[in-house]
C-alpha cells in the first residue's frame, strides 16, 4: 500500500497547523482570541491528533488549550437505516469543560462526505452555544455530500471513490502513517 | 443481540460486557445541559405495565424520553383489561398500531416470552412474575463493576426472599456467568428448590453467608406474593436475616450493600445500613437509566435474519 505522508511529514504538518492556529488566533501585543480557544477531537483518530496540537501550542507559546473528546455515534444519519447487522459501538464523550462562547477547533483524521462532520456540529450544539466552530483535518480526500469545507487541512488527497485512506496513530495503532489502498 | 431482551438467560458474556460498556457511554449523556441524542427519533415505545412500579418505569420512560424515542406508557388500572382482555389481546390491538419496542412488566412468568412471540416489535422485559429482570441485573452488575472494577472472583451474598425474587434468578444468572462468587441466603422456607444448580452456595445463616463478601444484594419480602406462612413474624425475620451494621461488619470493610427496591425498613433492612456510607442503593437507581438506554439502543439496530 502506497504511503502518502509518513511519521516525519505527520509531525510537520501538525506543527504547522499548530502554528497557524496562532497566527489567526493571537493578535500582535495580546493574547487575543486564544485564550478562549478549545479542541474537541472525534473518536476515534480525531482524539490523539488533538492532543497533539495542543502539545504543540503548549510548546510554541506556554498556553495550555482544553481539549475534549467527542463520540458521534449517536447523531449518525445512517443509524437506524440497516435492517441487519449489530449497532455500532458507542464510546464516551468527554468535554470537561464549558463550549459556550469557545472558539471550538473540531478535529478529525480524514475529510470525505461531510457527514461525521454534520453529526459533531449537531452534537455539540448539545452542549451550549460556542462562540465559533472551526473544523481541521489531517487528510482532505475530496468526495463531499454536504456542504462543508475544512478550515485547516494537513494534505488535500485527490482520491477516486473505490480507494480508501487509512491514517494510523501511535497513540491507536503502533505507528504513525497515512496510507491509500485501492479496492 | 437477538430481537429482544426477555431474560439475563438469552444473553452470552460478550453482550453482557457490550451492554455495560454503552452504558458507560450513555451516562454522560445525562450530565449534559440538553439531556437528550437524536438516536431513537421516531420510534416508538409502549410501555405496558400490569404491575405497579415507580422506579423501573420511570427509569425506563427517562431512557426512552433521552434517545427521543416516542414513548406511551398504558396502567392497566385504566385500560381495557379491566374490561377482560387477555394479555394476547391487548399485545395484538398494540402491535397492529406498529410500535417498535415494548417494554412489559406482568405479574406472570413467561409472559414476555408469549409477547415476544406474538409481537413483531422488540420485547424488553421488565420484571415477568417470579421469573426475570433482566435490567435490573445489568444495571446491578453496571454498579458493582464501576465500584469494584471488576466482577469476576467477587463474593457476592444475596439475602432476602429467594423464593418470589425475578431479581435473584437475574443476578445469579448474571453474575455466575461474569465468574463472581455467589451465595444465597434465606429462611429454608424461602429457598427454591434446586436453586444450587445454577452454581451458588446456598445458606441459611445470614452470619456466616455475609462473612468476607465484597457485595450484600439485600431482596424484599414480597408479601404481596406470599399465600401461606414463609415465616412466624415480620419482627423475628428481621432478627434472623435483617441486614444490621453488626452483620455489615462481618463483611470486608470496603463492602457495599445493594437493594433493588422497593425497600421494606426494618423488615430486610435497618435503617443504618440503608442510609450508610457503604449503601450504593441510589446510585443504582441512577444507573438504572444508563443501562436502559444501553438496551433500547442496542436493540432497536437491526437484527441478524430480519
Amino acid at each position: 500500500m502506497p504511503v502518502v505522508l509518513d511519521a516525519v511529514r505527520i509531525g510537520r504538518t501538525l506543527t504547522r497547523i499548530a502554528h497557524e492556529i496562532l497566527e489567526r488566533h493571537v493578535t500582535p501585543g495580546g493574547p487575543g482570541d486564544i485564550v478562549r480557544l478549545a479542541f474537541v477531537g472525534i473518536r476515534t483518530r480525531g482524539v490523539p491528533i488533538a492532543r497533539r496540537l495542543a502539545s504543540a501550542i503548549h510548546e510554541i507559546n506556554g498556553q495550555e488549550i482544553p481539549t475534549g473528546a467527542l463520540d458521534i455515534t449517536l447523531y449518525r444519519d445512517d443509524l437506524m437505516r440497516h435492517a441487519v447487522g449489530p449497532q455500532p459501538v458507542i464510546r464516551r464523550t468527554e468535554i470537561p469543560f464549558s463550549i459556550d462562547d469557545k472558539r471550538i477547533l473540531l478535529v478529525d483524521d480524514v475529510l470525505y462526505t461531510g457527514r461525521t462532520i454534520r453529526a459533531a456540529l449537531d452534537a455539540l450544539i448539545d452542549f451550549g452555544r460556542p462562540k465559533a466552530i472551526q473544523l481541521i483535518v489531517l487528510v482532505d480526500r475530496g468526495h463531499r455530500e454536504l456542504p462543508i469545507k475544512a478550515d485547516y487541512v494537513g494534505k488535500n488527497l485527490p482520491t477516486s471513490l473505490s480507494q480508501s485512506v487509512q491514517v494510523h496513530l501511535t497513540e491507536i495503532d503502533g505507528r504513525d502513517d497515512v496510507e491509500i489502498q485501492d479496492a | 443481540m437477538k430481537k429482544d431482551l426477555l431474560g439475563i438467560g438469552d444473553l452470552t458474556r460478550d453482550e453482557i460486557y457490550l451492554i455495560l460498556d454503552t452504558a458507560e457511554a450513555m451516562r454522560e449523556i445525562g450530565q449534559r445541559p440538553i439531556k437528550k441524542v437524536p438516536t431513537l427519533r421516531g420510534k416508538t415505545v409502549v410501555n405496558l405495565f400490569y404491575e405497579p412500579s415507580t422506579r423501573t418505569r420511570t427509569s425506563f420512560e427517562i431512557a426512552e424520553k433521552r434517545l427521543s424515542a416516542d414513548t406511551l406508557n398504558i396502567a392497566v388500572a385504566a385500560s381495557s383489561v379491566l374490561k377482560g382482555e387477555t394479555l394476547a389481546d391487548t399485545a395484538m390491538n398494540i402491535e397492529a398500531m406498529a410500535p417498535d419496542v415494548i417494554v412489559l412488566r406482568h405479574a406472570s412468568s413467561g409472559a414476555c416470552h408469549l409477547l415476544s412471540r406474538i409481537c413483531k416489535s422488540r420485547v424488553i422485559n421488565a420484571g415477568d412474575g417470579m421469573h426475570e429482570h433482566p435490567t435490573q441485573a445489568l444495571l446491578d452488575a453496571f454498579t458493582i463493576r464501576e465500584h469494584k472494577k471488576r466482577i469476576d472472583g467477587l463474593n457476592v451474598t444475596i439475602v432476602g426472599d429467594l423464593l418470589h425474587s425475578r431479581v435473584l434468578r437475574s443476578n445469579v444468572l448474571l453474575l455466575t456467568q461474569l465468574g463472581a462468587d455467589v451465595c444465597v441466603c434465606g429462611p429454608s422456607t424461602l429457598v427454591p428448590i434446586g436453586i444450587e444448580r445454577l452454581g451458588v452456595r446456598v445458606s441459611t445463616r445470614v452470619d456466616e453467608a455475609v462473612r468476607d463478601a465484597d457485595v450484600i444484594m439485600m431482596l424484599r419480602i414480597q408479601q404481596e406474593r406470599m399465600h401461606g406462612a414463609f415465616f412466624p413474624s415480620v419482627r423475628e425475620y428481621f432478627n434472623t436475616f435483617g441486614m444490621t451494621p453488626a452483620r455489615v461488619a462481618r463483611a470486608k470493610p470496603d463492602v457495599i450493600i445493594m437493594h433493588p427496591g422497593p425497600m421494606n425498613r426494618g423488615i430486610e433492612i435497618s435503617s443504618e445500613v440503608a442510609d450508610g456510607p457503604y449503601s450504593v442503593i441510589l446510585e443504582q437507581v441512577a444507573n438504572g437509566v444508563s443501562v436502559r438506554m444501553a438496551v433500547l439502543y442496542l436493540l432497536a439496530g437491526g437484527v441478524e435474519g430480519d
